[in-house]
């Protein structure tokens, strides 16, 4: 008898703590929520402003978004594709490009690529490079990822598309060629997905409300 | 263990009984994370102040918790510390996140929290675990700044690399960087983690050796003008 009382006061101890802290956990999670989802999204602005100049576009660029799937071009499953328009017109749309053979693991892009099929830059969001070498891909530690501001189908020609190395026209790193020459490959790959793809891009139709998803 | 002072305490916490340099616990997180400065601060910081706050938590049930539920709860609640501390870091520091981001929840598997909350917390009142998780803490995450700081600096040349992610924007200015030196790449690479603990541990047992080696001639000293005396 007593041997079960103090089995049940064992258990009932045991479960007023994992209530006290599921409590405490969900109380914080409340307290929280709002301030991440808005610092998530401020990130994401952040960055794609960057891209596509704020002055450019007059549209919630995080609202107009829309999934697509292109495995073959743009490396991801699933693809999300911010589109920047100005009184309805489309400015640029930005794409989450997956870079799917790093040297290390998928590396995560951003696209912005005008309508005019130029790019309006291309930013690494993450990555698993080795540090020193193969991650001066990323803003902070070089200015590499900004040579391919402006570029686009027709500059370079599309062969001089590649590394130095490759015969191409971007820079490779001493010691680090495979980053590059894949990520150029990439940023490649989705202009000409960009290109083919166009209209249905931009196509209020296949607006889907994504918001829920961003969230 | 009523005479500990709360003077050997910290002292203990700091130097004698260092989680990282002399119990060798944490270091998953600490091997992991100290790549630069700000890195290991952060990460430090966080696991401080879940060491406090399980601490405390600990002292204040000792009493009536069971010796068999024991570990189960004090492994409740140090997750559901961590857990609160991540969503609040995620909110308030969101850059310093996406950087510490995966070892956050790793402060769980620290073996020093569940440690502390074992063999200290649960036999000791609220203001000696207070110190101790303070103490404990602090050590832990000066190991972590002095660690990061050596492999960013060999590493990549810097000191306290992004400190604005931490102390806000004003920081900037903080970072000192050796101009022409591309830094030695192992600092940053794993084993660059494993070397530069083990110079801090070398360097704190040649420490410890030297005091020693002096307490000792003050004792022979004291004794020979004794004898001379008599």
């Amino acid at each position: 008898m007593n041997s079960r009382l103090s089995i049940l006061i064992a258990a009932g101890i045991l479960a007023s703590f994992a209530v006290l802290g599921t409590s405490l956990v969900a109380f914080t999670h409340l307290a929280t929520e709002e301030r991440i989802v808005a610092n998530e999204r401020e990130t994401l602005l952040r960055s794609l402003y960057a891209l596509v100049p704020r002055e450019n576009v007059d549209n919630d660029m995080i609202s107009d978004s829309i999934m697509i799937n292109a495995t073959e071009f743009l490396g991801g499953k699933e693809t999300t594709v911010y589109r920047g328009r100005k009184l309805q017109q489309p400015v640029a749309a930005v794409l989450t490009t997956i870079v799917p053979n790093g040297y290390s693991g998928p590396i995560k892009l951003l696209v912005a690529v005008r309508y005019d099929g130029s790019l309006g830059g291309v930013r690494v969001i993450s990555h698993k490079e080795t540090p020193g070498l193969g991650d001066k891909v990323e803003e902070s530690r070089s200015d590499w990822i900004y040579s391919f501001n402006n570029k686009s189908l027709g500059n370079p020609p599309l062969d001089k598309w590649g590394v130095k190395r490759d015969g191409g026209v971007f820079d490779q790193f001493t010691g680090a060629t495979v980053t590059p020459r894949s990520i150029v490959q990439a940023v490649k790959n989705t202009l000409l997905y960009v290109r083919d793809h166009k209209d249905a891009l931009y196509d209020k139709q296949t607006a889907s409300p994504t918001t829920d998803k961003q969230g | 263990m009523s005479d500990i002072t709360y003077r050997n305490l910290i002292v203990d916490g700091l130097w004698h009984n260092n989680q990282a340099l002399v119990a060798l616990l944490g270091l998953c997180p600490l091997l992991a994370v100290s790549n630069t400065a700000i890195n290991g601060l952060g990460l430090g910081l966080a696991t401080t102040a879940v060491l406090v706050a399980s601490n405390t938590t600990v002292s204040l049930i000792r009493n009536f918790v069971r010796p068999e539920v024991r570990l189960p709860v004090f492994v409740l609640v140090i997750a559901s510390f961590v857990t609160a501390i991540e969503l609040g870091m995620n909110a308030y520091f969101h850059e310093l996140h996406k950087i510490l981001g995966i070892f956050i929840p790793l402060i769980v598997t620290n073996c020093t929290i569940i440690g502390r909350a074992e063999a200290f917390a649960s036999k000791n009142n609220l203001r000696r675990s207070l110190v101790d998780g303070i103490s404990i803490g602090i050590g832990f995450t000066l190991v972590l700044l002095i660690l990061g700081g050596m492999r960013e600096l060999v590493g990549q040349g810097t000191l306290f690399d992004q400190a604005h992610l931490m102390f806000g924007e004003a920081a900037r200015g903080f970072t000192l960087k050796i101009e022409n030196f591309r830094g030695m790449l192992v600092a940053i690479l794993p084993p660059g983690a494993f070397i530069g603990l083990g110079l801090l541990i070398m360097v704190k047992n040649l420490i410890d050796k030297r005091l020693a080696v002096r307490a000792m001639a003050k004792t022979d000293y004291a004794e020979e003008m004794r004898g001379l005396a008599s």
